[in-house]
């Protein structure tokens, strides 16, 4: 698992650390009985280790950034540990960075002279992206002569202590994810205000950028940094060989997937045991068939989920559900895409940066992907998901200065390349970015990007989390398993209707 | 706790101690006492009652977050009761987790015990074997039988041959049947602890009462129901509390699985997701968690009564 798997993941953790369980278990009284039930049990075997259910908690693979970037080492603040017993710090470390060389390409930008320390709440903790970042802080540290300190958390616990992190003392900036998730936190008034920054780095960003970077009050949050399209991905060799052609509408895609499976091809990869992919598909499915403004409608709870709107795009997901692999909810993404990789599926829905990641090196050149295909003549293509990553200012930051300054450098098509400079599947958003140091993939991406009209941030990020995980989730799920669209779209609308009235 | 200090008295030699006799206390005593009950007591009503009476409070308020706490009175446990498409299904699943371990587990570590007791050969090399699983941790446990049982390059689907697309079984994915393949891997470990708790008992089981049975002329059928399991009835209690914790804080693989949805909902895992997940629902969660308390509370108020009972009797 790395950073790059949709962000979303954190709510749908594989892995948890000591102290959060401990915290849940303080308030699940529950488990706090059971202690009681062991003292009575007088016989004093050794039965008795019953309840230290925290102890075990998952080692899955995930998190383990050992410190790429940092130079010096005091424990993180946050000091979150994966698992039980795994080494403390495979999750956490800091890193001073400031006077380190920096890496980075692209024109230098000015940055004002600040002093002090900034501290940067990180959830960029797998090897690759903790380096990407710490070169960003790194370069900002030199230019500004500021001491940078990063505090990198693993991305799942960052993501799930978000809302105590932000309440107790968080770091002067952060990262985080544009769209509704950014307001959600925004309108509880935890982050500050950023007017000022947009004032200077505004003519760096499109109006889609801006629009997400914006808050419910419309005042400016958030900093983006890079982001990514979702889009049909497919090997450019498999496509010469059978000579098939990118569909460009609904019945291209379906004759072309008839033909793939004829030809013995699984047409599409498919997966949602991390509850996150099917969203992408139900997000283009109902964007190309009811517009962009019906997605934020919808999403935002103004629409009903039992529209016939709704439903009838749930009957156009079943059409794909022949062309599709079996056992998706069993299937992790990863798996789903070495199945693509390795040729025994056609085509697979999902980031571009994510196929990219879990390519090969020799493999990566042969990856392709188009747009998904037209359905409704009167949105074209016009929509797609982008989810854009970037950074916010905690509600009292320290050192306010240091913060409006990196935040300011961070809105530059600079520091987007430092960032970029180890990352190759992701591409940056600033409008002016200097786009020839991306290979083809990026460049795709970048201009699939730069012509739709509507960027969408992904489903998890554009309505409640409290709504994504588990609601939209599990019903997903069982749509993949039942499909039955009446009672999928029942199943949301009720619970809908309860959590947006909280 | 008074016995050792009278029985060292010439008067109460004859009898038992208490008998109605008082004894006044020393100041020194009174202190010890007072901290060998005030500390454990302190440290209960901290850690036992503090939080469970904290999240009966939470249950009934909006809790969440940052935002301002608000009563809400039942409407918490009318979303659960009413709404919540997790919510009964996770319960309904926490008591299929206690019945199989009750009805599989239970009896199949037994099995092993009672085999392995005759002295078979090996038994060592069995008993081992047994109870490794026992010693890893579930979120481990979790972790290798999804390697056995992932659809496309798991080994159970390679060796039966069913990884092809459209006929592979999806153990893990298919909400039919994953809460089934999960609990055998939770019975693949419960069954090694209540072996190695029966085969302590069985040990402990005085020969010369097997030996008189066999003069007697029971049949090893008659010898285990009528003879040996009755005097195993101190570690039967054990085990039945063992067993109804085990299904009740069951949660660790079901979470490394799929976080404990898509069939999978236990109570443990939707409380985890309402109070640890982005919204953190603290006020819901804990209302989910009350459930969880009072369904605890049956099988222990159920202990409490016969072991009180047990002691009044003595």
């Amino acid at each position: 698992m790395s950073k790059k798997q949709h962000p979303s993941t954190a709510d749908s953790p594989r892995e948890l650390d000591r102290r959060s369980v401990l915290k849940g278990i303080a308030g699940v009284a529950a488990f706090a009985a059971l202690p009681v039930v062991l003292d009575a049990c007088s016989s004093g075997s050794g039965a008795g280790s019953g309840t230290s259910g925290s102890g075990s908690g998952a080692a899955s693979g995930s998190g383990a950034a050992s410190g790429s970037g940092s130079v010096s080492g005091s424990a993180s603040a946050s000091g979150s540990a994966s698992g039980a017993g795994s080494a403390s710090g495979s999750a956490s470390g800091a890193g001073s960075a400031s006077g380190a060389s920096g890496a980075g390409s692209g024109a230098s930008v000015s940055v004002p002279k600040v002093s002090g320390t900034l501290t940067i709440g990180s959830n960029y903790s797998d090897a690759g992206v903790k380096k990407a970042f710490g070169d960003v802080a790194t370069a900002f540290g030199k230019a500004s002569g500021a001491t940078v300190t990063v505090n990198t958390v693993d991305h799942n616990t960052f993501q799930n202590k978000i809302q105590s992190y932000l309440q107790g003392t968080p770091d002067d900036v952060f990262s985080w994810f544009a769209g509704y998730r950014m307001q959600f936190f925004a309108a509880q008034g935890l982050v500050s205000p950023i007017d000022d920054v947009w004032e200077k780095i505004g003519g760096n960003f499109s109006d889609a950028a801006k629009a997400v970077s914006k808050g419910a009050d419309g005042h400016y949050y958030f900093v983006p940094i890079y982001n990514y399209p979702w889009v049909m991905n497919y090997r450019k060799s498999v496509f010469q060989e059978n000579g098939y052609t990118v569909p460009a509408t609904w019945d291209d895609l379906m004759s072309l997937c008839e033909k793939m499976k004829s030809d013995g091809l699984v047409p599409i990869s498919w997966t949602d045991k991390d509850g996150w992919p099917a969203m992408g598909t139900f997000d283009i499915l109902n964007m190309r068939m009811n517009g962009y403004q019906f997605h934020v409608d919808l999403m935002a709870h103004k629409q009903s989920w039992t529209d016939p709107k709704v439903v009838a795009v749930f009957d156009q997901w079943k059409k794909l559900t022949p062309y599709y692999q079996t056992g998706a909810n069993g299937r992790t993404w990863e798996e789903a895409a070495q199945d693509l990789q390795n040729k025994k599926t056609g085509m697979m829905f999902i980031g571009a940066g994510q196929a990219g990641q879990q390519f090969s090196k020799e493999n990566l050149p042969d990856l392709a992907f188009f747009p998904f295909p037209q359905i409704n003549s009167q949105y074209g293509t016009d929509s797609i998901d982008a989810p854009m990553d970037g950074f916010m200012m905690s509600k009292a930051p320290k050192n306010k200065d240091a913060a409006t300054a990196f935040l300011e450098f961070l809105g530059t098509a600079h520091a987007e390349s430092i960032y970029l400079a180890s990352d190759p599947t992701d591409v940056g958003v600033a409008s002016n970015y200097d786009q020839s140091t991306y290979n083809a993939l990026q460049k795709a991406s970048a201009e699939l990007i730069g012509k739709t009209a509507h960027i969408a941030q992904f489903l998890d990020r554009d309505t409640r989390p409290d709504f994504a995980y588990p609601i939209v989730q599990n019903a997903l799920q069982s749509f993949i398993t039942n499909q039955d669209s009446n009672a999928v779209c029942q199943q949301l609308e009720a619970q809908a209707k309860s959590v947006f009235a909280s | 706790m008074t016995t050792s200090r009278t029985a060292a008295r010439p008067a109460s030699r004859t009898g038992r101690a208490g008998g109605g006799r008082v004894h006044r206390l020393t100041r020194r005593d009174g202190v010890v006492l007072g901290l060998m009950l005030g500390i454990p007591l302190l440290i209960d009503l901290a850690f036992v009652w503090a939080p469970a009476i904290a999240s009966v409070f939470l249950s009934f308020t909006n809790a969440q977050g940052a935002k301002a706490v608000q009563w809400v009175g039942g409407q918490n446990y009318h979303f659960m009761a009413t709404v919540d498409y997790e919510f009964w299904p996770a319960v309904r699943h926490n008591l299929l987790w206690l019945v199989v371990f009750i009805v599989i587990a239970t009896p199949l570590g037994m099995l092993f015990a009672v085999l392995l007791d005759k002295g078979i050969k090996g038994t060592r090399i069995y008993q081992s074997i047994f109870f490794l699983p026992v010693m890893l941790s579930l979120a481990l446990i979790g972790i290798i039988w999804q390697l056995m049982y992932s659809p496309d390059n798991g080994l159970i689907n390679n060796i039966i041959g069913k990884t092809g697309q459209g006929n592979e079984i999806d153990w893990l994915g298919n909400p039919h049947i994953n809460l089934w393949a999960v609990l055998i891997e939770a019975t693949w470990r419960q069954a090694g602890y209540v072996m190695v708790l029966y085969l302590a008992g069985l040990k402990a089981v005085d020969p010369s009462l097997r030996e008189a049975a066999s003069l007697d002329g029971a049949n090893p059928w008659q010898m285990f129901w009528r003879v040996v399991f009755p005097t195993l009835r101190p570690i039967n209690i054990v085990i039945l509390v063992v067993t109804v914790i085990e299904s009740l804080r069951a949660f660790d693989l079901v979470y490394v699985t799929n976080g404990g949805t898509n069939g999978l909902e236990l109570l443990s895992a939707i409380i985890t997701q309402q109070i640890l997940g982005a919204a953190n629902k603290i006020g819901y969660g804990s209302a989910i968690g009350v459930v969880l308390l009072v369904i605890s509370l049956v099988p222990i108020t159920y202990f409490l009564f016969m072991q009180f009972r047990k002691e009044n009797r003595i």
